[in-house]
Parts: structure tokens; sequence; C-alpha cells
């Protein structure tokens, strides 16, 4: 007998309004656990918002979405410790060191055996010699390698991923896969704008126009010409 | 791992309040830098050898009071510019963790403000030294009104940050919420800056003091998941 496993994702004609502005309406989709969405679209989208409101971070307007399960407006405290969210911001204090930043995070999130934890993650991106450097003496790329560190300290389940790469040069792109690529065998949601490299790494591609789903398919049914029309 | 307790994220919070402020301490030197020049101002501009009673407990805590807006317009300035407020909302936490935190490095900042100022203020503002009776007494109206402060000043602070005009606001609001604190404070304190010295700490005002702080401080334990949340 087959098992059934539900998804690790469900959004279920998720609407989100600014005001009177939508930002994102009438969404639906499933996610199997271990893929991976990418989402494109032009700025003013709906990208971020759709990762916000996965995050907890904004309440949907109407509609539902769920991650593990767990109803991000009526469960966010269980969604919160299984999701990692890396956005635009590093949410970093650039006044504490990179270790002072992770172990305040590590705390928020109760995680047991942090210093070793800390130690690796740091490793993983190249950055333990700069472990005691104040964040405001790094380059924006070490800055972005920390901030995956940070997203992905507490080992969730689920990444919630911002154009990730973004201030990232090819080698360092390169230290965070494992942390947070496909390798990672975390299930992921990706904004991209690199049809090519999005669709490379999806498993679902949604293409957003002005907040509503204009494509959702299969990432390998999806051709780099169908995201540069979300574009035009 | 499991989710820590509110108390425990408090801590957390806690101690990065004060780890950020001991690595760049612009808050409580800037509360502290306004409070010595108000005190230098008014020793010169009353022209008096010293002051007591009412007029002496008023210039006492009007520099109080302007130097905690200080405090309170940038308790929330990292988190907006740093994002240590949405850093915080992603973790499995009670969001009453952050108000504790928050006060609580309020309070600190205003009693090592105190430990400054209000020895500036004996020295420059007040005749003879009041005994450590009349210390011991005063401490605890400052205690109480500086709890007042804490919980008014978190709340009001994550108003304001979340506007353009975070001074204004700060101001708009701090100010007319704390007015009883002020004038339960000035009223507790003016009896023990008597010329007399010693003074009796009349029993009303700092059980009014204690009651604002409590209903306040449950207040702001409601009201606080929707401030910081969406």
């Amino acid at each position: 007998m087959a098992t059934v496993t539900e998804p690790a994702i469900v959004l279920d004609g998720l609407t989100r309004r600014y005001g009177e502005r939508p930002a994102l309406e009438d969404v639906s989709l499933e996610l199997a656990a271990g893929q991976t969405l990418v989402v494109f679209g032009p700025n003013g989208a709906g990208k971020s918002t759709l990762l916000r409101v996965l995050a907890t971070l904004l309440r949907p307007s109407a509609g539902s979405a769920s991650v593990l399960g767990h109803d991000v407006r009526r469960d966010g405290w269980a969604v919160r410790g299984r999701i990692g969210f890396l956005g635009h911001d590093a949410l970093l204090h650039g006044d504490l060191t990179a270790a002072e930043n992770l172990a305040y995070h590590a705390r928020l999130h109760g995680l047991d055996g942090a210093r070793e934890r800390i130690a690796d993650v740091l490793a993983a991106v190249g950055l333990e010699r700069r472990a005691d450097d104040r964040v405001h003496t790094y380059s924006r790329g070490m800055v972005q390698r920390l901030a995956v560190c940070r997203a992905v300290l507490h080992d969730p389940q689920v990444l919630l991923l911002d154009e990730p790469r973004a201030n990232l040069d090819p080698a360092a792109s390169e230290l965070v896969d494992p942390l947070i690529g496909r390798a990672s065998g975390r299930t992921r949601v990706v904004t991209s704008h690199d049809p090519a490299g999005g669709l490379a790494e999806g498993d679902v591609a949604l293409g957003l126009r002005a907040g509503r789903a204009a494509l959702l398919a299969p990432a390998a049914d999806v051709t780099t010409e169908q995201i540069g029309d979300l574009y035009r | 791992m499991s989710a820590p307790s509110t108390l425990g994220a408090a801590r957390a919070v806690f101690a990065k309040e004060l780890l950020l402020e001991r690595r760049a301490p612009q808050t409580l030197i800037a509360m502290t830098l306004f409070s010595a020049t108000t005190y230098v101002v008014f020793h010169f501009a009353l022209n008096r050898d010293s002051v007591a009673g009412n007029l002496a407990s008023g210039v006492l805590w009007v520099t109080i009071t302007l130097a905690s807006l200080l405090g309170i317009g940038r308790l929330f300035v990292s988190d907006r510019d740093e994002g240590g407020l949405e850093a915080f909302l992603l973790a499995p936490v009670d969001r009453s963790a952050l108000l504790l935190a928050k006060a609580a490095a309020l309070l600190s900042f205003l009693i090592a403000l105190e430990l400054v100022a209000v020895p500036l203020f004996a020295l420059l503002l007040l005749g003879p030294t009041p005994s450590v009776g009349t210390w011991l007494r005063l401490a605890l109206i400052l205690l109480l009104a500086d709890a007042g402060i804490a919980v008014v000043g978190t709340l009001v602070g994550a108003i304001a940050v979340q506007t353009r005009a975070r001074d204004l606001i700060t101001s708009l609001l701090a100010l007319p919420l704390l007015l009883p604190v002020v004038i339960g404070a000035a009223r507790s304190t003016a009896p023990l800056l008597s010329e007399l010295g010693a003074g009796t700490l009349p029993s009303r005002w700092p059980v009014v003091l204690g009651l604002y702080d409590l209903i306040f401080g449950l207040l702001a334990y409601a009201l606080f998941d929707y401030l910081v949340e969406d």
C-alpha cells in the first residue's frame, strides 16, 4: 500500500492585501516535502510577500497557508521553529560579532549544543576565522554568508529564501550550497530572477504577476522564455 | 531542541541589549549628558545656592522624565535598522519576552542614569546632604517611577519605531502617559527634599505609583502582541 504523505506546504486561495492593494491574490498550490518551489516574477509581483506570509511575519488577508501541516495564522508558533528565513535583510547586529549574533539566535531557538553548531556552520561558509569580528567589518558577501548560517542554525525542515545568492560570488555560492541548495535535502521556497538557474534549482515553478499565479507547473516543463514573458 | 521559556527568551534579548549598549553606548551617554547639562542650567538659571521641597522635586523629575524620552526613542532603533524585531518574531518564543527584555533594558538604563544624575543633582542643587534614610526612601520612589517609565516607554517605543516621525510620536504618546508617574514621583519626593531634610514619605503617592506600574504592566502584557505583530 502506498504511503500518503502530507504536503510540506499548502496554499489555498492565499490572498494578502496592504490596505486595499492586493500583493498576493488567490494563490493555491501544494509542495511535497523535500521539493523546491522556485518563485519568479518582476519586482512587486508578490514574491517576498509570499515568503513573509509563510514565515508568519504577515497574516493572510484571505485564504490559508500551512507549513508542515501547521496553519500560519493559527499555529504560527509551531511553524516558526521549523522554518529558516533568509530575506533581503540579514537580520544581524553590526555591533555584535558573528559568533555573538549566532549565539543570540541559538538562544531564541532553544538550540542545544549551540557552540558546536555555530562553529560548524561558520566553518561551512568559510567564516570561522572571522567569527570574533564584528559584523559591520564584513563585506556584503560575508554578511550574506553569515545570514545563511543564521537561517539554517536551528536545522529547519523548510527554507524560505528570498534571492539567497544575491551578493555572493560563484565561490561563495558554492560554499552555501550544502546548507541552502538542493543538496540540503530540505523543502525550499526560493525566489529568483534567474530563469535558467532558478528552473535548474526548482521542482515546481511559480510565476507571479501583480500578485496572481500566472504560471504554475513542474520546473522541468517550463522554458526560460515562459519565465521571460512574466517580466514583459 | 526545545522552544525556550518566556523568561529564557527575555534573558537572551536583555543580554543582547546590554551588550549592544556596551559596544556602542549611545542611549546611556545621551541620557546622562542631557541630565547633567540640565542640572547645570538649573543651577545657574535659578541663581540660588540650593533648592528644596516642591521646586527641588520638580527639577529632579522634569529632568529624569525628559532624559527618559531619549532612551524610549532609541529603545527599538537597532531592531528597526538591523532587523532585530523581525529576527525575534521568527523565533518560536512568546512575544511578551520582548516586552520583558526591553522594559528591563530601559529600567537598567534609567537606574544607571540615576546613579550619576541624582548625586549630581544633590551636589549642584540641594543644600545639606540628605541622610542615608532619605537616600533610601528616594531610591524606593525612583525605582517605582522607573518601573512605570520602563513599561510605558516600551509600549510607546514599540509604537513609535513603526512610524516615520519616531521622535515626535515618542514625545506625543509618552509625555501624557507618563504624567501620572511624574506627578506621583514628584509628590512623593517633595517631602524628602524639604529644607528640614528627612521629611516623612507620604504613603498615598508611592501606592499610586505602584498601582500605576501594575495596571500599565498588565495593559502592556495584553497589548504588546498586537503592537509587534502584523
